[in-house]
């Protein structure tokens, strides 16, 4: 080989070698001297996250629970919804707080469309979207409180727990943790956060008059509000034209009620509810309906 | 005759479609038997009853008031008894709370008087113009004693009437400038002397001569060496009547973006809106009463009506002997801004000025496609946006970043999604993402 040419290459690595080493120098003095003092708390507590990026907590992401749940004495350790019981002991006993129970939760949905054979009111041409279709006299759907089936929560699950069936979202109550991005992201808020532990449920949001809701729907809740009157445990509310159940005092009264509300509501839209088997067994026959 | 003025920028030429009613006159309905009159019908809180079920009420009787904020009184369009308080159909909030009222066919219709408003001071002016329910009637149902009392570090200097009427279909403003041309010229005067002002233009696009000729008559029967009013006629281009095009056709001036018309020293009402005005102060009687366009292939009759606010679309289309088979589309308001509408059961508001029965061949179900950028949208954009991206945006599940492209100065007129050929839904992207988008 020619010796220039060993010559030239020799001398640029050693050049290069040269810069590399005084930038490296410079880097790391920078480093040390401009260091930001972090939290080392705070870091251990977002590697303890489900790291889901979901937003269940109320947070921007993790980091931001993570910097709320250290700094903020009043935030409680059980947020992280994906992480469940585990990571809320973790939390809690990494930032010294009292670990409070965790609620298994589920995304229900409060829309019985397909079953009250809801029909629709206009063909809609646009953007494929719930919250477009909305915007165009409250979507396709004769009711206006009924889910419109675009599937904007099935987009927006970061789990991927619902599916689009037939139009209609599907949760699976093995990939769901409540995080709660499906109902920020329905436009007719028809998605409500309910516990496993619930006893009933009600899967109709309308706030419409019985009448209106007879004329569009087979099964929708008429708010004759029989429910509300034959509770014994007083746990069954109507407020702003919609029946709400306060689980926990529905729980607390226990079974001895034999579920009257269910019994007697004429529409049958108040329903027992039995966790995830009931959902399991719900969504396989509607997919078998489909 | 003065050279036609118009905008510079964007703007789009739609065929007219106004044949269908411009030579007809305006018909007054024989009131139904029931009427739902919205509580929220401007922009600003909505009204609270001040009524209660079975009370007994005369035409022009106060309804309801804003207890809070910005509002004007609400009355009673007919005489009869309140009936119940519900919730009725609205064309953008799908439903609204209501009072409906039982009219008594019995009853005599108000005679009004008129009234040497000449005396009256301003502020009993103002009082006048907000007690009577004026909200701007061409459509954005802004209160109008807010709007006649600009901010004094603004002042104002001009006065516009906007009789564009650009939305294809309408004709009531047309029919209200041939019919009522010295009512709405009187409204003028009032204004003039509430803002304290002596210029005012009236701006007509150049495809109604007839309105244009009556309205110059009128105008140069009132006009004084102290009060000017000057019939100005426009091109005739959409949105010519959108209030900061017509400032700049008129006047020259640009409204900076966000700002209102008084940041120019301009007030600009509309030629009902001063008619109405005309009502309120001359002859002291409310607003409660709309001249409207009924139009479209998809109607037996089509026909300009005045009509009581509250009067249902259903009892409209039974008056007119209903709809013919090949209605396709119902729209309230016009075909470039309106809303389509899948019910009638919709009660008449006081900014109701059009309901459109479309048939097959009016309108277009082409579903839309993915944009091609050939740049037309940006083109026919009045407010120099650009529409196509925030569609794309939109599209890809962005549409919080879609404030850099201005979408809050976008007013919906539609330019972009008319000529776009790739029938993109763009102004439906554009009212996604102020939803999502931050200010």
């Amino acid at each position: 080989m020619d010796p220039a040419l060993v010559k030239l290459a020799l001398g640029g690595i050693a050049l290069l070698g040269c810069i590399g080493l005084f930038f490296g120098i410079g880097l790391a003095l920078a480093a040390h001297k401009f260091a930001v003092e972090a939290n080392p708390l705070i870091e251990e507590v977002l590697e303890s996250l489900a790291g889901a990026q979901c937003g269940g907590c109320g947070y921007p992401g993790c980091e931001g629970y993570a910097i709320a749940v250290v700094t903020n004495p009043e935030v409680p350790p059980n947020l992280c919804f994906p992480g469940k019981e585990k990571v809320a002991e973790r939390v809690a006993q990494l930032t010294g707080k009292k670990m409070t129970a965790v609620e298994d939760m589920i995304a229900l949905v409060r829309c019985s469309r397909k079953e009250g054979r809801v029909s629709h009111k206009h063909e809609y041409i646009g953007f494929a979207s719930c919250t477009a279709a909305n915007l165009g006299f409250g979507g396709p759907s004769s009711c206006n409180y009924s889910c419109i089936g675009l599937g904007e929560c099935a987009e927006s699950c970061p789990f991927d727990a619902i599916a689009m069936v037939d139009g209609f979202p599907v949760v699976n109550p093995d990939k769901c943790v409540a995080c709660g991005t499906c109902v920020r992201a329905c436009p007719k808020k028809v998605i409500e956060l309910m516990s496993l532990k619930a006893r009933v449920h009600v899967p109709c949001s309308t706030k419409d008059l019985g009448k209106n809701v007879r004329k569009v729907c087979e099964v929708g809740c008429i708010s004759c509000q029989m429910c509300v009157k034959k509770c014994p445990a007083e746990a069954i509310a109507y407020t702003d034209g919609l029946i709400t159940i306060d689980h926990p005092k529905c729980i607390a009264y226990g079974p001895e009620c034999q579920e009257i509300c269910v019994e007697k509501c004429p529409r049958n839209i108040m329903r027992k509810y039995e966790g995830r088997v009931a959902i399991a067994r719900q969504a396989d026959g509607l997919k078998m309906a489909s | 005759m003065t050279s036609l003025l118009t905008f510079p920028k964007g703007g789009v030429h739609p065929p007219a479609s106004k044949g269908l009613t411009e030579n007809l006159a305006i018909e007054v309905m024989a009131t139904p038997d029931e009427l739902e009159i919205i509580l929220g019908q401007h922009i600003g809180a909505p009204c609270t009853p001040t009524v209660a079920p079975k009370d007994a009420v005369q035409e022009g009787q106060v309804i309801g008031e804003v207890t809070k904020g910005l509002g004007v009184p609400l009355h009673a369009p007919v005489a009869g008894t309140i009936k119940s308080f519900g919730m009725s159909g609205h064309p953008m909030r799908v439903s609204a709370p209501s009072i409906t009222i039982q009219t008594n066919k019995e009853a005599a219709p108000v005679q009004y008087s008129r009234c040497d408003w000449q005396k009256l001071a301003k502020e009993e002016l103002l009082a006048k113009v907000h007690g009577a329910g004026i909200i701007g009637i061409g459509g954005a149902g802004f209160p109008s004693h807010v709007k006649l009392s600009p901010p004094p570090d603004n002042p104002v200097d001009t006065l516009i009437l906007n009789g564009a009427e650009c939305e294809p279909y309408i004709t009531a403003d047309h029919r209200q400038m041939l019919e009522r041309a010295q009512e709405i010229v009187e409204g003028a005067l009032v204004i003039l002397k509430i803002l304290g002002i002596t210029k005012c233009f009236i701006g007509i696009e150049n495809n109604k001569p007839d309105a244009i000729k009556t309205m110059t008559e009128a105008a140069a029967a009132v006009s004084t060496p102290e009060h000017t009013v000057v019939v100005q006629p426009l091109q005739v281009k959409y949105p010519q009547g959108s209030e900061k095009q017509l400032i700049q056709a008129i006047t020259g001036r640009k409204v900076p973006g966000f700002a209102l018309p008084s940041a120019v020293g301009v007030v600009v009402h509309n030629v009902s809106t001063a008619r109405a005005i005309y009502d309120a102060v001359v002859l002291s009687k409310p607003l409660y009463e709309k001249v409207m366009t009924i139009s479209g292939k998809g109607i037996k009759r089509p026909a300009n009506l005045l009509v009581k606010v509250g009067t249902k679309v259903s009892d409209i289309v039974e008056y007119l002997g209903g709809v013919t088979p090949e209605l396709a589309k119902i729209v309230m308001g016009g075909p470039m801004m309106g809303f389509a509408v899948s019910s009638l059961d919709i009660p008449v508001t006081k900014t109701t000025s059009s309901v459109l029965f479309l048939a097959e061949d009016e309108i277009d179900t082409t579903p839309h496609s993915q944009c091609i950028r050939c740049g037309w949208c940006l083109e026919a954009c009045p407010m120099g946006l650009e529409p196509k991206e925030v569609g794309l945006y939109v599209e890809a599940g962005r549409p919080q970043d879609t404030g850099q492209f201005g979408v809050f100065e976008c007013f919906e007129c539609g330019c972009c999604a008319y000529v776009c050929p790739a029938k993109r839904p763009l102004v439906q992207f554009v009212r996604l993402a102020k939803m999502k988008a931050k200010r």
